[in-house]
């Protein structure tokens, strides 16, 4: 089977995020003054091959861990649909 | 003679300035490229700085995994020395051969100017050659270079002595903005355990040259240099 695979990666809650702050700034000067706690992260999207559901998920979780977050810094989601 | 290895990425330009400070200081410098799995016999190995494989996903992330970082992590690992400048230092973090991170700059913009800094750490094998408290002014010159650790991490770094560079507070005699990334604990370059592996935002290879102004980056050089293979027979703890 074949899953496609949505990867968010997002600074790690508590972290100082100035993207965020930027966003949420430039946000305030549109008129966007409801716009509250931005932050900016990360998305990718790739595909896996993979019997199961559950191997593929682990497949993708060991891809993020060695490479595609940084586990200092960084927090991760995934969502699996089969492709 | 020592031989140097110093590393090419794609995206390495810091690469020439770091092998002619090597020169200056009578070793035998050269390159290794990013797909040598050799270092062909290095005694000490440095990684430049620049923006390899175009800080692609995150800064030194792709790096870490080409084939001459194998060879790397296995000199490491011997007990060899390695310097990480600025990219390289955002290397050995994604490499896992120091701790924590260096991310975006807290204020967003590349920041390329003049640093004072402090040496802490004078028992490295990079800068034996300065007195301890040492003042440096040192080049910078990233958009990366905001040093984060988990809270245990950082307080481990402190109370081993691992901070090795420490931006300066400004001062009258040191107008110069102090931490110019936001860097915690004004950090500005760390070291493994044994004092072999040093990683450093701030750019030594840049004023190594009295005809750049006071050679205040001279003393890394000059550090590694004297280092003597033969007395190191330090391993680097697994982690």
């Amino acid at each position: 089977m074949s899953f496609r695979v949505h990867v968010r990666v997002m600074p790690r809650e508590g972290l100082l995020d100035p993207q965020g702050q930027a966003v949420e700034h430039a946000l305030g000067a549109l008129g966007f003054a409801d716009a509250a706690e931005v932050r900016v992260g990360r998305a990718i999207e790739l595909e896996v091959a993979a019997p199961t559901r559950p191997e593929a998920e682990a497949r993708v979780r060991e891809m993020c861990d060695k490479l595609l977050a940084n586990p200092v810094t960084e927090d991760y989601l995934l969502e699996l649909e089969e492709a | 003679m020592l031989n140097v290895a110093v590393v090419r990425f794609p995206g390495s330009n810091c690469d020439f300035d770091a092998l002619r400070a090597a020169e200056l200081v009578g070793t035998n410098a050269y390159f290794a490229w990013h797909r040598d799995t050799s270092l062909r016999g290095a005694d000490i190995v440095l990684l430049p700085g620049g923006f390899s494989y175009g800080d692609y996903l995150r800064s030194g992330a792709i790096a870490r995994f080409s084939p001459v970082m194998q060879a790397v992590q296995h000199h490491a690992a011997e007990g060899g020395p390695v310097l990480g400048i600025c990219n390289g230092f955002q290397i050995l973090c994604e490499a896992h051969l120091l701790p924590g991170a260096l991310l975006r700059n807290a204020g967003l913009s590349f920041v390329s100017k003049p640093v004072d800094v402090i040496v802490e750490r004078t028992d490295t094998v990079f800068t034996s050659a300065y007195a301890p408290g040492s003042r440096l002014r040192l080049p910078v010159a990233h958009g990366d270079g905001r040093f984060v650790a988990a809270a245990d991490t950082l307080r481990m770094l402190e109370a081993e002595g691992r901070v090795v560079l420490r931006y300066v507070a400004a001062t009258e005699s040191s107008p110069l903005q102090p931490n110019p990334n936001g860097s915690a604990n004004h950090i500005a370059g760390i070291c493994n355990a044994a004092g072999t592996v040093v990683g450093i935002m701030p750019h030594p290879e840049r004023i190594a040259e009295g005809v750049l102004g006071p050679p205040d980056g001279l003393g890394f050089f000059r550090s590694l240099a004297a280092w003597q293979p033969r007395a190191s027979t330090l391993k680097v703890p697994s982690r």
